[in-house]
């Protein structure tokens, strides 16, 4: 049985890298493996990870820099070929940069870095980051971000909610999406969202910092267990 | 011809801009009651040898699409001189 190689990118100023690589080899029948963003050959991997961090400092726009790296002409194809990628804060924000996901993120509404906790929605367990999770379900995974504020104009609202391409949002403890449970100001508490064809999904929320008890939550293991399952089903 | 681009980038009118909103109440704290809001943006110095103001102009505007700016959130704007 093959297992799944989980690729994940490191870019000058990822800082989550190895967070993502520890989860991943915890997981059954998965193994990962780091890439430089200077590499351009992704053939050892069946799935794409673009990690948390600061990549470039941050510097001119989140992700603004890191989108042009050597690596990320290769990251664009994996993705229009329908393969995995996932982009974990900062990589959200490099997917949103690079226009693999819509929208863009923006300073926190209050001007702080946030670094806490938060409850989180599953808006869409139909696809292979989010199928080991119930429809609903309210989850905690931390998020740590000073840039996780989603916008994007009405007519691209209007089409992530037609596509069920919103993923994530954030909820309080009963799961309703309120202003209070917004941490960041985000559009319509937005939190993580899909492609189209939903092979590609960014997330302001850690789930590899929720994915071992001793860590307060593990309840980010399940995104990386239902990327294990839709490998096996794929493979078998 | 050496050319000087200024670039300003800002955020799209339709976007809040809450660092320009924080320092507008922060004027207010000192009294700058005619002050009616604040927006921030960015401002970028590019030199640029091209052989005529229109070649500079469209390089720095492709630029200012490509990475310079962010459409989704961003406006810019080029002013270019010789030098």
């Amino acid at each position: 049985m093959s297992k799944l190689r989980f690729g994940i990118i490191v870019f000058p100023g990822s800082n989550c890298d190895h967070d993502a690589e520890a989860v991943c080899n915890a997981l059954p029948n998965a193994e990962a493996h780091l890439i430089w963003h200077k590499e351009t050959d992704l053939r050892q991997s069946d799935m794409i990870i673009l990690p948390g961090g600061f990549s470039y400092g941050d510097y001119l726009r989140t992700g603004a820099i890191a989108r042009f790296s050597p690596v990320m002409r290769e990251v664009t194809k994996f993705a229009n070929d329908g393969r995995p990628v996932l982009g974990i804060c900062n990589g959200f924000q490099i997917l949103c940069e690079a226009g693999l996901l819509d929208g863009a993120l923006m300073r926190n509404a209050n001007r702080k870095f946030i670094c806490k906790f938060v409850t989180l929605k599953v808006k869409n367990n139909e696809t292979i980051f989010t199928s080991e999770y119930e429809k609903n379900a309210v989850v905690r995974i931390p998020i740590a971000h000073g840039e996780g504020n989603f916008v994007a104009d009405p007519d691209t609202l209007t089409r992530l909610k037609d596509n069920g391409q919103i993923v994530f949002t954030y909820c309080d403890a009963h799961g309703n999406e309120t202003p209070d449970s917004n941490p960041n100001g985000s559009l319509e508490n937005i939190a993580g969202i899909c492609n189209k064809s939903k092979n590609v999904m960014g997330l302001m929320p850690h789930p590899e910092r929720a994915a071992e008890a001793l860590l307060g939550s593990c309840d980010g293991k399940k995104l990386f267990l239902s990327l294990v399952r839709s490998f096996m089903l794929q493979t078998h | 011809m050496p050319f000087k681009a200024k670039v300003r980038v800002t955020l799209r009118k339709s976007i809040l801009d809450v660092q320009g909103k924080a320092v507008h109440h922060a004027l207010e704290n000192l009294g700058y009651e005619s002050i009616e809001s604040v927006r921030i943006g960015k401002y970028m110095e590019l030199d640029v040898a091209e052989s005529s103001a229109e070649k500079a102009r469209a390089a720095v505007e492709d630029a200012c699409k490509k990475l310079l700016s962010n459409p989704v959130m961003e406006d810019y704007h080029i002013d270019l001189e010789e030098i």
